[in-house]
């Protein structure tokens, strides 16, 4: 065993000296390389984080909304409907919910009013997302008025703006109390405009929906683990898209790797003459040349891999966010967590690494088996 | 203890550029002697010393090494054979460049894995016998024609070969070096080595300590 | 069909791997057509470069095969919330019927693939290559195993549908559930450990004998096929119970988590070793009375034996261990 690791030893050893013998030629090689990695790794360690955001937002959303169905639309639902469904076992907690969205043809934007179940807000008053303040320029203390469908205007303080941390779901987001709420958008006492129920066993959930089912007929029960499959299927399609997308270059990069290790110089060609006429075997040469390949797509995989998790950490992935996260006129500014798994790791490997190894795999032969007779003239 | 028998190679066989380099030569090398193949450029002395020192395999005929049967083997046992018995000092002396002296004289032994710090006294030690101690962190740019011949001697000597085979090994070197350099090798063959040189060079094949001179034309040996 | 990098990268190296065995095996033929070691002719100077070819493609297909064989668990553990009722790997891999043969294709060609890489690296020690024309005719057989398990692999993932409900392993594993992977639990614990212990004292006792005598490869060799069956099931009716500390969790994948100290791996990576290392004994050991190898098979079959025993040896005893330790008592029910 040791023998064979002193083998590969020396063969790096030989494999380093001749790799800082040919600097240009495998700094280019280095320099694309290090570009598809970085180009596939943001990609995917984008990705990663929006799930995981959303994964983690949607952590304290309730597991079960239900909502009434009129003529296969979404319509407003009667408070009753809580006495109806009585208690359903596993269910520990159920309220009705009122929130709606109102568009704003200043900034042509969609915001989103909810009435919030943990907070006390003044009459007049409004909390303001990031995203709406950052918009229209607004602080706390300021003033915003809105036109109701009524026709009448009305007019909030505002009397907090929310965090930047959860931007993405409540960057368009203004609470309310419910008389307020309930003036503006017109709607009595005794209906709201959804039901949440909280499941404390997420193997109950299916069952508790099913339930809900029978017991209101006129409604739907939404489910979290939806949602979050939904989600979960949306980001990783949209991955998916954009790696189908890069496949071009993938495939340029392949040739170009292929070019490379083909395109042996008369100089390389000598040497590895000059190696099997001085007791080197084919395998040996072999395995140099895989040491090659290794030591390079290592230092690519390291290096993009680094500029990848810098582009999407610290420069917020300015150049995938848009295709990622959405059509939206008000863009959220979210620091995606770090996240590194080894599935993705092992899948940005496949995409990269194997690819180059396979192209790279004939031209080595090739120069592998370069006759050593040939040095002798 | 090498014989040669009926020994031909061709290139490029069944096309229509077929050219037979070497043609049914039968030849015996006797050991610990020198022996020196002359004739001219096209002769097939190349190429015929590179099938005796197992670098090339012959298109037919068989070549025994002592015992051995050294036609039928594939190239992973040649290689071992040639790793262990023979040494090359090629004509262009063929260091690898960039590497320095040192570098150069261990890599014969390198896919053989030895204990390095083994390794590297076994170089010095021929390094030292050549006088090529104090330059062996040079990388081999910047050697002279002497210089770089000796490095090339001490690289073949790294494994110990019983054989060592030369090829042109003067086309370079002026007469003095040329002479020096024969020096070494009469200093070799008291040493027990066999030598196989090839060249068309007189100091070569008039030199005292040649034993045996074969002359070489159109790939066939010349009665002499 | 679901569009993940994952599945995309799989498919990708599962078309790729078999590609390059197709190259192999072109080479492979002409050198079954036309292969006289005797002859120093170019031609036969060509083919004797191409072994190197071959040799190369194959062992790099078979090392990617493997890591693929991982990615494939590990991407099938982390779908499983995009199908309802799979909560692992089990109930992603049952979300249509190529699954399951997917997985165990790809354990196929592991160990068909690593067999023939040992058989490989003997005849290569043998200055006359005896063993030539019978080891590519094999890699001739293999390809079609390594094209089929794509296949198999690209039909599971074209149907894999997020909307399907599936059983997760729970329902799935029950052993009311139809199906093989019920009747692989429905196996008492006491029947699954009695064949467990049984079998591996079968395999080391011939394995003894093998290191000791030289006899018997071909028992020992068929000691471990089916030594390596019994501690899959045996894993899935009993150990696995122990580990998760519930007495319905059959799911083999779930101990590869971090959540049960990684002891999956502690299982299954010596099972699968010294699974495929016994084959190899078992392929290596009729040609040692070869004159060109005889040297080569006695040093590099005991070698794989004697690694293989410790190999067995160590999954006995995680798996003992993984029992012992577990907070599960099922002293009376099932013993």
């Amino acid at each position: 065993m040791s023998h064979f690791v002193r083998r590969q030893r020396y063969l790096i050893d030989f494999t380093v000296a001749s790799l800082a013998r040919r600097k240009g030629k495998n700094l280019g090689l280095l320099g694309v390389y290090t570009l598809i990695v970085f180009l596939l790794a943001s990609v995917m360690l984008f990705t990663q984080a929006l799930r995981q955001e959303a994964g983690l937002l949607l952590e304290n959303a309730p597991e079960v909304v239900v909502q009434r169905m009129v003529a296969g639309r979404h319509d407003l639902i009667p408070a009753d409907y809580l006495e109806r469904m009585g208690r359903i076992r596993g269910v520990a907690a159920q309220y009705g919910r009122l929130w709606g969205y109102f568009y704003d043809p200043a900034v042509q934007a969609n915001y989103t009013l909810l009435v919030p179940r943990d907070r006390d807000i003044n009459n007049g008053e409004m909390i303001v997302g990031h995203g709406i303040a950052r918009t229209r320029g607004l602080g706390t203390g300021d003033f915003i008025s809105f036109r109701a469908s009524s026709g009448t205007t009305f007019s909030f303080r505002v009397a907090e703006v929310l965090a930047a941390d959860a931007e993405l779901v409540s960057a368009d987001l203004l609470l309310v109390n419910e008389a307020d709420f309930r003036a503006f958008f017109g709607i009595a006492e005794g209906l709201y405009t959804d039901l949440a129920l909280e499941v404390r066993n997420p193997q109950e959930v299916r069952k508790v929906a099913e339930k809900l089912t029978v017991l209101l007929p006129d409604t739907r029960p939404i489910l979290r683990e939806e949602i979050l499959r939904t989600y979960d299927a949306l980001f990783q399609w949209r991955q998916g898209i954009v790696f189908v997308l890069l496949a071009g270059s993938l495939l340029a990069f392949v040739i170009f790797a292929w070019d490379k290790a083909s395109g042996l110089s008369a100089e390389e060609r000598r040497e590895i003459g000059i190696l099997k006429a001085i007791g080197w075997e084919t395998a040996d040469v072999i395995r140099m040349k895989f040491w090659e390949g290794a030591l390079v797509s290592l230092g690519a995989f390291l290096l993009g891999y680094l500029a990848a998790y810098i582009h999407v950490f610290f420069f917020d992935a300015a150049l995938f966010a848009p295709v990622l996260k959405g059509w939206a006129v008000l863009y959220p500014q979210f620091r995606p967590q770090p996240f590194i798994d080894g599935l993705q790791v092992a899948t940005l490997f496949f995409f990269t690494v194997f690819p180059y190894t396979v192209a790279t795999v004939v031209p080595i032969w090739r120069a592998a088996t370069t006759d050593p007779d040939a040095v002798m003239r | 203890m090498i014989r040669l028998n009926d020994i031909s190679k061709a290139f490029n066989q069944r096309q229509p550029n077929e050219f037979w380099a070497v043609r049914d030569v039968t030849l015996d090398i006797d050991a610990k002697r020198v022996t020196v193949l002359r004739g001219p450029s096209g002769s097939g002395k190349t190429t015929l010393l590179s099938m005796i020192g197992c670098l090339s395999r012959p298109t037919s005929g068989r070549i025994l090494l002592g015992e051995r049967n050294l036609s039928g083997l594939p190239e992973r046992f040649l290689t071992q054979i040639r790793r262990e018995t023979f040494g090359f000092i090629f004509q262009r002396f063929n260091l690898i460049q960039g590497l320095t002296v040192l570098d150069n004289v261990m890599l014969p032994a390198y896919p053989l894995a030895p204990d390095h710090h083994e390794l590297v006294q076994r170089a010095h030690t021929l390094l030292e016998q050549f006088g090529m101690a104090s330059k062996r962190e040079s990388k081999v740019e910047w050697l002279s024609g002497g210089e770089a011949q000796r490095t090339a001697i001490c690289r073949a000597l790294l494994n110990d070969p019983q054989v060592i085979i030369a090829d042109e090994p003067t086309a370079n070197l002026d007469t003095r070096l040329s002479q020096e350099f024969m020096n070494i090798i009469g200093e070799l063959k008291a040493a027990g080595r066999t030598l196989i040189l090839t060249s068309h060079d007189p100091v070569v094949s008039e030199a005292p300590c040649v034993d045996r001179v074969i002359t070489l034309r159109d790939g066939q040996v010349q009665a002499s | 069909m679901l569009l993940s990098p994952a599945i995309l990268a799989l498919i990708g190296v599962s078309a790729v791997v078999t590609a390059l065995l197709l190259l192999a095996a072109v080479f492979a033929v002409r050198v079954l057509r036309h292969w006289d070691l005797q002859s120093g002719s170019e031609l036969q100077l060509r083919l004797e470069r191409s072994t190197y070819l071959i040799s190369t493609l194959v062992t790099f297909a078979i090392a990617a095969e493997v890591v693929a064989l991982l990615l494939f668990v590990y991407n099938a553990e982390s779908m499983h919330t995009q199908f309802v009722g799979a909560m692992c790997a089990t109930g992603v891999l049952n979300v249509n019927a190529w699954g399951w043969p997917a997985l165990l294709l790809k354990i196929a060609v592991f160990f068909a693939g690593t067999v023939w890489l040992l058989l490989n690296r003997l005849d290569n020690q043998g200055y006359d290559y005896p063993l030539i024309r019978l080891k590519y005719g094999l890699l001739l057989v293999l390809l079609p195993l390594v094209a089929t398990a794509a296949f198999v692999q690209l039909q599971y993932f074209l149907n894999l549908n997020p909307d399907v409900i599936t059983s997760c392993c729970g329902s799935l594993f029950s052993p009311d559930a139809q199906g093989v992977a019920a009747e692989v639990s429905a196996v008492t614990p006491r029947d699954a450990m009695l064949a467990l212990y049984g079998s591996g004292a079968l395999v080391l006792a011939s394995g003894a004998v093998y290191l000791w005598r030289r006899r018997f490869a071909t028992l020992f060799a068929a000691s471990a096929a089916i030594a390596f069956p019994v501690a899959i099931v045996a894993i899935v009716s009993c150990v696995a119970l122990y580990v998760y500390e519930h007495p319905h969790h059959h799911c083999p994948f779930c101990i590869l988590k971090s959540g049960h100290d990684y002891i999956g791996y502690w299982l299954y990576i010596p099972l699968f070793t010294a699974t495929a290392l016994v084959l190899g004994v078992g392929a290596l050991s009729p040609w040692r009375n070869i004159a060109s190898l005889r040297a080569a098979v006695a040093t590099d079959a005991r070698r794989y034996a004697a690694i293989a025993l410790a190999g067995f040896m160590l999954f006995y005893a995680v798996a003992t261990f993984a029992i012992v330790r577990s907070n599960l008592t099922m002293a009376g029910t099932w013993w």
